[in-house]
């Protein structure tokens, strides 16, 4: 036959198309597999913004509370803290929040939206674990008169200060996260949800 | 040959049908349902009515209110302010206000959940249900029906039948159970129109494997895919 | 490239497999619409095990949330409801292609000498597969699942002495229950699956010692050329895997249509109270196995209970599936098509034929006086298939077989 050339030709052609629908085709299949390992409905319910009432948190006073099955901790600083905050500064890693572990708003020598109360999730940057509070000035077992209060993370003994800066030659490498939230009214912080843009 | 593969084919085609026409009777007429998943303002209407008229007794704890509201097009807004009466978030599923407890002493049984009752029993039922209604004094509550012989329900639609023409009440109903097909399956609102691309997509493969196949079986039909014969 | 062969090949027989199973391996050139359906069963049984990878991800095999697990998946799991309807409607799928591959055997005579053993393999796949539906069927826990499951199950109960013990065995409660579920998950994922593997490898490992059969049931190997090609055979690949490619297309175009647009098929690959959740306290209206079980079904309702036991009836369920394996020595025959059959051969499978279908629809309905005289008729006819067939595939005039493959 002596269309021999001709036929390769052909061949080739659809050999390639064929492949590259089929491949196409494939890609299609991959989509629906690969998005059952999303978070589902569900998930994505129980995942959902979480209200927290502050009325009656008092100063000192730390509520924890699960958003997307992690602790998240709100409590309440008085004046005293707040001042302390700054005096703290050399000790610590990222003492101006370099590092985005805040949302824009919280981006601020107290890491909140109110000075006065706290937000932020009770993880620990080294591994995982959650930290335990320990407000009291002076504890002796973290240092003594240098402890102006703060988290100690019990797995590995890193150390944060009430505004979730981790301090310096511990495990722990960068502060603690603050997730996202805004206050629906002054007396209740919605997590989960970004202040509206105004 | 031929005939044997034909005769095959058209007695399978014959039970199909046959067993279609028998799957709905056990004895009761059901009219035709005629809904149309389709039609999304019906779909609204029997969400609004399901809300205010069954939600009470029955959960449709299968189905989420957020996912009704991105499948008809409602928004979250309107659905939480119109809807959503037993529930604070919108990712919640759809349980009745009513405590178990209560149930069984008020109706002796706990009302079924309906977030497949559509599926399970068919449109034509839950439509011929809810319509067939009639008094009975012998019951709790006055009334007995002919799809489900001494049902506990009260007839909740019954003002509705009162007030409307037969033709809207019948709309009514028909909401109702189009809104109950829906959430047996909600994925019935898409997987049409994915269905049609789905086969687009395929027949475009077959028409080039097709010519793929017949270009290198020229080989076969003329004795070339190898040298010597 | 060929330097990466050479290392691979030194290592591992890539071109050796390759050559030996498709590119030299000879294929019949004469093959038909029938012989379509080896190569779709395994593409089927890809596609479950793929689907079934992922639903197993999500579903809990739990009897209180097994149930509410599958319409998680329907419902909350993102595209969930494609890969299990895609599940489902394989199952069903899978039965249609091996009974259509079962039935080219018939028609072609494929179980004869020297293919028995493929025909046993087949048979074991076929039974080991029936097992793997009727466990996954069990899985959603809806109505249908737990009351077929039961009936089934009590099939075991009636043999004796052992029946009692033997259904605690299974069920490792005194009634259909979590333990079962649990088990049933263990067997119809892992074991039932590694199984099916394993025979499908032995299954086409014999066939390509052997050959393939084809429509003339002309043994293409001897005839061969020169250089010891057989002279009707081409190689398996290009040719048959470019066929086979347009025969795969052409089934998605229909399983997918099913899918899309019908994946209960009305009642039967997912049947309607199946979507009520499993009540022990009541059953419903009218159970039926699904479709692929029904003949088997029939057989076993059609024999009325003997002696205060059900027994007979279930040992003629089984005899009526284990007949199927003796079918290579009941078959006299010389010639293996149903081309060069004699007429009585030609008659008995159109009779068997629809003996099967109308045990499978039988299978569906209640039982009647009617119904069941027919399933007593049917079942006679079907046991007498495979007995008389040393009769009459040994009388009548058989048309003489070519040399050579014939072009159709």
């Amino acid at each position: 036959m002596s269309e021999q050339e001709i036929d390769l030709k052909k061949r080739r052609f659809l050999t390639g198309a064929t492949s590259v629908v089929g491949a196409v085709g494939v890609g299609f299949v991959l989509v629906p597999f690969l998005s059952s390992w999303m978070p589902s409905a569900r998930a994505k319910a129980a995942g959902a913004p979480v209200d927290v009432d502050i009325t009656k948190l008092e100063e000192g006073q730390l509520v924890r509370v699960l958003w997307r099955k992690k602790p998240v901790w709100i409590f309440r600083r008085d004046k005293t803290v707040l001042a302390n905050l700054p005096t703290l500064d050399a000790e610590l890693v990222d003492p101006n929040n370099t590092e985005d572990q805040q949302p824009e708003y919280a981006r601020n020598p107290h890491r909140s939206i109110n000075p006065e109360i706290a937000v932020m999730i009770g993880i620990c940057t080294h591994l995982g674990c959650s930290p335990t509070y320990r407000p009291e000035v002076g504890a002796a077992d973290l240092g003594g008169d240098a402890w102006k209060g703060g988290f100690y993370c019990p797995c590995h003994g890193s150390k944060f200060d009430l505004a979730g800066r981790v301090y310096a030659g511990v495990p722990a490498p960068i502060n603690l996260a603050i997730p996202p939230y805004h206050f629906v009214t002054d007396s209740l912080i919605r997590i989960g949800i970004d202040p509206k843009a105004s | 040959m031929k005939t044997l593969f034909n005769t095959t084919l058209s007695a399978v085609a014959a039970m199909i049908i046959s067993f279609n026409a028998t799957a709905g009777g056990a004895g009761v007429h059901l009219d035709p349902a005629n809904t149309d998943i389709n039609d999304e303002a019906s779909l609204q209407r029997g969400a609004q009515s399901f809300m205010n008229y069954c939600s009470g007794c029955h959960s449709i704890e299968l189905m989420r209110y957020n996912r009704i509201a991105k499948d008809l097009n409602i928004s979250e807004t309107d659905m939480a302010n119109n809807l959503m009466f037993n529930a604070e978030k919108t990712g919640s599923t759809i349980f009745s206000s009513m405590p178990d407890d209560g149930a069984k002493e008020w109706f002796g049984t706990t009302p079924p959940d309906l977030s497949l009752t559509a599926r399970a029993r068919g449109t034509d039922w839950v439509y011929t249900y809810l319509k067939g209604f009639y008094a009975d004094d012998s019951r709790p509550y006055g009334v007995n029906n002919h799809v489900l012989e001494n049902a506990s329900m009260p007839d909740v639609l019954w003002q509705l039948k009162q007030d409307k023409s037969e033709r809207a009440f019948n709309q009514d109903v028909r909401d109702i159970t189009n809104f109950l097909d829906y959430v047996a399956e909600p994925v019935k609102l898409i997987r049409y129109e994915i269905g049609v691309k789905v086969l687009g997509f395929l027949f475009i493969l077959f028409i080039l494997a097709y010519l793929l196949k017949k270009e290198y079986w020229k080989d076969v039909k003329y004795g070339k895919w190898r040298a010597k014969d | 490239m060929d330097n990466n062969k050479n290392w691979i090949d030194q290592r591992f027989p890539l071109t050796k497999v390759w050559n030996e199973h498709l590119a030299e391996y000879y294929t019949p050139r004469n093959f038909n619409f029938w012989y379509f359906f080896g190569s779709l069963a395994i593409l089927v049984l890809v596609i479950q095990i793929l689907t079934g990878v992922f639903l197993t991800m999500h579903f809990k095999p739990d009897a209180a949330l097994a149930f509410a697990s599958v319409e998680y998946i329907m419902r909350d799991v993102d595209w969930g409801w494609l890969i299990r309807y895609i599940h489902s409607t394989g199952a069903s799928a899978f039965f249609v292609v091996i009974y259509l591959h079962m039935y080219r055997g018939l028609l072609y005579g494929s179980y004869k000498a020297p293919r028995e053993l493929i025909w046993i393999l087949g048979m074991v796949l076929y039974i080991a597969l029936m097992a793997e539906a009727f466990m996954g069927y069990v899985l959603p826990w809806g109505q249908m699942s737990y009351w077929g499951a039961k009936v089934i199950i009590n099939l075991f109960g009636s043999f004796p002495v052992i029946g009692d013990i033997l259904l605690e065995f299974i069920l490792g409660d005194y009634a259909v229950g979590d333990p079962a579920l649990n088990r049933f998950f263990s067997l119809h994922v892992i074991a039932l699956p590694l199984i099916l593997v394993v025979l499908v490898f032995l299954h086409i490992v014999a066939l390509h010692t052997v050959g393939s059969n084809n429509p003339d049931g002309v043994e293409i190997k001897k005839n061969k050329d020169a250089d010891g090609i057989p002279k009707d055979g081409i190689p398996f690949h290009p040719y048959y895997s470019v066929k086979d490619i347009v025969g795969v297309v052409v089934f998605l175009m229909i399983f997918t249509s099913i899918v899309f647009f019908a994946p209960a098929l009305g009642g039967y690959f997912l049947e309607a109270p199946n979507f009520v959740e499993a009540n022990p306290l009541k059953t419903p209206d009218h159970i039926a196995p699904l479709w692929y079980l029904t003949p088997f079904y029939s057989v076993l309702r059609a024999i009325p209970p003997m002696f205060g036991s059900q027994l007979p009836g279930v040992l003629a369920m089984f005899a009526a599936l284990l007949i199927l394996v003796a079918l290579p020595w009941l078959d006299r025959s010389k010639v293996k098509s149903i081309r060069y059959r004699s007429w009585p051969y030609k008659v008995a499978l159109a009779i068997f034929v629809v003996t099967f279908i109308v045990l499978g629809w039988l299978g569906m309905q209640a039982v009647t006086p009617l119904y069941s005289l027919m399933a007593q008729i049917f079942t006679a006819l079907y046991f007498a298939f495979f007995i008389l067939m040393p009769w009459f595939t040994s009388i009548g005039e058989t048309k003489p077989v070519p040399e050579r493959t014939t072009e159709h």
